[in-house]
């Protein structure tokens, strides 16, 4: 078995509360608003569990990723699985427990060394066109972590985009134009871009193909696993996409309410689930009697 | 895992995503159009112009000294000899007193204008990128300064800093910071949560970098709106100061102190006053309404086409003229067809570009039945769905050939309250986002008995008792209590059973579910699957149901229509569409959904992008990416032809597509 590349311990992430927010806290803040209802608090609280005791999205979640394979994490909407993602990029601090990666805790990294942090480990987001600065050329959003992170010089750069945009399928021409100007499949494949521009070992893709039609995810995954095996990248794959995750993940973490109810391998979780709530999502996925009657 | 990865090295010419990127702006009138084409704007910005064009040019314009007095002349009226519009108290020629103030005025005011906006938006931009403590520290400053009247606080500021046009203008800014501030904060709060800033971070820039080339240029718009709609009343505020002897010293002229040089002599010497009076009032009027028209611009809200409000119903060709291909078609059986689609076809005129994003449609909905419509983003299998009632948003949509009949009665060409006596009660819809089509301030059990009221003419306790009865039909539970509740306080697929529960108030003979289920949860969408299934066989209603999910409509449906560029390519019963697909474009879409229990399965993705339906092909909208294509597919109109049981396909390759 391949060597560990980023290891999780006993990882919490409280929101509210303690009142520890940050400017990049991200869409798990869509719960935050219900919260500030005054009067309207306590019923709210007692809807959705959440009072004047802080929300808990990642609840004591531990985990290993290895070296050059990827790792799926499924669950649904508010099972933590994104504020995950948050922390093992270092956009997010959790509240307790540690991540390493290579040995060193990424919360301390993003602290004292983001540069170093963010040649190790990039992210790709759910919303294409949402991770593209709408005012910014291609060539401009490609080459910023070249020069922040590599500090390359402007022949480098040049050369550079040229390479990322062959790698991921799109033409050179492509680069002096807008975001708005692509389609969601084609945003996409920037973002993978921009990650690969740092030329990181692990990327955390959360839920990368979600917002694309099936054609273009298929194309999009097609890619994805491409990348892996030329570059001997690592992914960190988070999906609700049950039948997504199965097609590119070697290993498998269930998320329920911000913990771990299952693990395995891929077969071990789509063949033989044993926790309750893993085999009410599989037997939830629709059309599998076209599957089995065509099996 | 198997994937058929693209060799990029070796093919480049085929290789995907290798088409132009999609043409999204090119029928959008540019910022600069849609200013000019507005003649509001367009004559407040003429207005401006001369004023600020004559302004500019006092040095080189014929003028007289405005500050040599001549007291043997004053107050001479306009049009005398040598003062065009005549002079003051003490003799000067208004007429340069009034191009040199009006310079300075609107040097002030603009000068004033830009210091506000450079430091209350970077007041904004700082509290709201670093939020916290900054944010607090920053903002409850700037709600210590809006706490003072902000006339008082000027003058207050004038009398510590004493008279002087300087002074005024640093009053002015002083005040009008907080606008600035709170208007940029609120904008970059949008902008801050936004994933590309996360990537920036990502992407090793330092916070100012971020703060400069990823926020800044987001939040501009905001700022120059700002500007444009508050440097009209700083012009009248640093008028004001003037007026009351704060602002510009004499002998220097500015509008304000003209006005109030001639305050005194209203009465002996009327055209004193009123002349700069007028020109302040004109380059208020024109400033006010190139804002105006600038927000409308630059307003992401209104720049899809202004704020025309769409109309009740889906604008139509006239009958003849939608009806002329349907007379070589044969009849259908009509009277006893509870929903008949022919040849329907729905335009959208935007800009100068046509839109075909639904370009002739069959479809037939017998009693009971469920039909699935499948297709990806842009196949136009929603505008199909909003077509059936006119809800396709007029402009810019625009039925322009077929037919839609509801038992033989022609809806395309029915009066507004005939269809409004159908809707959402013999027809009715589901829609995908049950948060926005709820209102959020009224309980979920008067929307429900709204529909019931007006349809049934029910007094409103019965309709209630209606609506806590649909609540119990749709599974949720407590329905006596939560027919009270609000839709912010149900969850995703609560809400969704209640847009379901609306949508049986009347019996409805046919329910239009349009992607009812992808808000929703996989184990939450099961389940509603299963209520929307249930309810039908109970009730009798034939359903028509839109997904891009291919699993949900095998789940769900006895028949399915593919669609692609707006076109049915290929229908039949789900079993044999789904099991046996003929359509090159089926064939291949089946083989990109991954499929549980089947890793092992080759994702074979389909090369090239969906087309753009201002721009479809001649012939086969799917040849471009088809493997089987050759000329045949790009010439003329391609029928749906029959190839099995009810099994029909729209190719004129079927024979070498079976299995």
């Amino acid at each position: 078995m391949s060597e560990v590349i980023l290891s999780a311990r006993d990882v919490v992430r409280e929101y509210g509360g303690s009142g520890r927010s940050n400017a990049s806290r991200g869409k798990v803040d869509a719960v935050a608003p219900s919260r500030v209802l005054g009067g309207l608090r306590d019923r709210a609280g007692a809807i959705f569990g959440i009072g004047n005791t802080p929300l808990r999205a990642v609840d004591g979640v531990s985990l290993e990723v290895r070296r050059g394979r990827t790792l799926g994490i499924v669950g649904e909407s508010g099972c933590g699985k994104s504020t995950l993602a948050r922390m093992m990029v270092g956009l997010l601090a959790p509240t307790s427990g540690n991540i390493e990666l290579d040995g060193r805790s990424v919360e301390e990294l993003a602290r004292e060394d983001r540069q170093k942090l963010h040649r190790k480990v990039q992210m790709v987001f759910q919303d294409p066109l949402g991770s593209l600065n709408p005012r910014k050329t291609v060539r401009a959003i490609l080459e910023a972590p070249l020069k922040a992170l590599h500090g390359m010089d402007q022949k480098a750069r040049r050369e550079r985009v040229a390479e990322l945009m062959s790698l991921v399928s799109l033409r050179a021409e492509f680069t002096e134009r807008y975001p708005h100007e692509f389609s969601g499949g084609q945003a996409q494949r920037i973002g993978i871009a921009r990650a690969l521009a740092a030329d990181p070992e692990l990327i955390i893709l959360d839920e990368p193909v979600s917002a694309l039609d099936v054609s273009v995810q298929a194309q999009v995954l097609s890619l994805l696993a491409d990348l892996q095996a030329r570059l001997d990248l690592t992914y960190v794959f988070i999906s609700h996409d049950l039948a997504v995750v199965e097609t590119i993940s070697d290993e498998v973490v269930v998320m329920y309410l911000g913990r771990i109810v299952e693990r395995g391998s891929r077969e071990e979780i789509f063949a033989d689930p044993r926790h309750e709530y893993t085999r009410l999502l599989l037997s939830s996925v629709p059309g599998k009697h076209r599957a089995r009657a065509r099996a | 895992m198997t994937f058929t990865a693209p060799k990029i090295d070796e093919k480049p010419a085929s290789t995907i995503a290798r088409a132009a990127p999609v043409p999204v702006q090119s029928g959008r009138p540019s910022a600069w159009r849609r200013l000019t084409s507005n003649s509001v704007a367009s004559f407040g910005l003429a207005l401006l112009a001369v004023i600020v064009l004559i302004a500019l040019a006092a040095p080189i314009l014929p003028l007289a000294d405005p500050n040599i007095t001549d007291v043997a002349h004053r107050l001479a009226p306009a049009f005398s000899a040598g003062h065009l519009l005549g002079t003051d108290q003490v003799g000067r020629d208004i007429l340069a007193r009034l191009i040199w103030g009006t310079r300075v005025s609107l040097a002030v005011g603009v000068a004033a204008a830009l210091t506000a906006a450079l430091i209350g938006s970077a007041i904004g931009l700082f509290a709201a990128f670093y939020g916290n403590i900054v944010d607090m520290l920053l903002m409850r400053g700037i709600d210590m300064l809006m706490a003072f009247p902000y006339l008082l606080l000027a003058l207050a500021i004038v009398a510590a800093l004493g008279p002087g046009l300087l002074n005024a203008m640093v009053a002015i800014i002083i005040v009008n910071i907080p606008f600035f501030a709170r208007a940029v904060r609120g904008a970059t709060l949008a902008v801050v949560r936004a994933d590309f800033m996360a990537a920036a971070r990502l992407s090793g820039l330092s916070d100012l970098e971020i703060v400069a080339t990823e926020l800044f240029p987001n939040v501009l718009p905001t700022i120059v709106i700002t500007l444009s709609t508050t440097v009209g009343w700083m012009i009248l505020e640093t008028a004001g100061l003037s007026f009351l002897g704060l602002g510009a010293q004499p002998p220097q002229a500015d509008l304000g102190g003209m006005l109030g040089d001639g305050r005194n002599l209203i009465q002996v010497a009327p055209h004193v006053a009123t002349i700069p009076g007028v020109v302040i009032l004109l380059l208020a009027i024109g400033i006010n309404l190139v804002g105006d028209g600038l927000r409308d611009v630059l307003d992401p809200k209104l720049k899809s086409g202004g704020i025309a409000r769409a109309l009740a119903k889906t604008a139509a060709a006239p009958a003849d003229e939608r009806k002329r291909k349907l007379s070589s078609l044969p009849q259908p059986s009509t009277a006893t067809v509870p929903l008949s689609l022919r040849s329907l076809e729905t335009h959208f005129l935007i800009g100068e570009e046509v839109y075909r994003a639904v370009g002739g449609v069959d479809l037939e909905v017998k009693p009971g039945e469920a039909v699935g419509i499948v297709g990806e983003s842009g196949s136009g299998k929603t505008v199909t769905a909003l077509s059936i009632l006119g809800l396709v948003a007029t402009p810019p949509g625009r039925i322009v050939g077929g037919e839609i009949a509801h038992h033989g009665e022609d809806l395309v060409g029915a009066p507004l309250a005939r269809l409004q006596a159908i809707r959402g009660n013999r027809i009715a819809y589901v829609f995908q986002d049950p948060l926005t089509t709820l209102n959020p301030l009224i309980s979920i059990g008067e929307q429900i008995a709204e529909g019931i009221r007006r349809h049934q003419g029910l007094p409103r306790a019965e309709a209630m008792r209606r609506a806590v009865a649909l609540l119990e039909a749709v599974r949720i539970p407590d329905a006596e209590r939560r027919v009270g509740a609000y839709p912010h306080e149900l969850s995703g697929g609560q809400r969704q059973r209640v847009g379901i529960a609306m949508a049986l108030a009347n019996d409805p003979e046919i329910i239009v579910a349009d992607e009812p289920t992808t808000a929703l949860d996989v184990t939450t969408q099961a389940q509603i699957l299963r209520l929307l299934n249930e309810l039908r066989r109970e009730r009798g209603a034939a359903l028509v149901f839109i997904s891009h999910d291919v699993g949900v409509i095998a789940e769900l449906c006895d028949t399915v229509n593919v669609m692609y560029g707006g076109r049915i390519v290929e229908s039949g019963p789900v079993d044999a569409v789904l099991g046996a697909p003929r359509h090159p474009y089926t064939q291949r879409l089946l083989a990109c959904v991954p499929e549980l229990g089947r890793a092992e399965r080759r994702i074979d993705p389909i090369p090239g992008l969906p087309p753009a339906t201002n721009a479809l092909p001649p012939g086969c909208a799917f040849a471009p990416r088809c493997h089987l294509a050759d000329g045949k597919c790009s010439v003329g109109e391609i029928g749906l032809e029959t190839i099995g049981e009810k099994h029909k396909v729209r190719c004129v390759h079927a024979e070498l597509t079976a299995a």
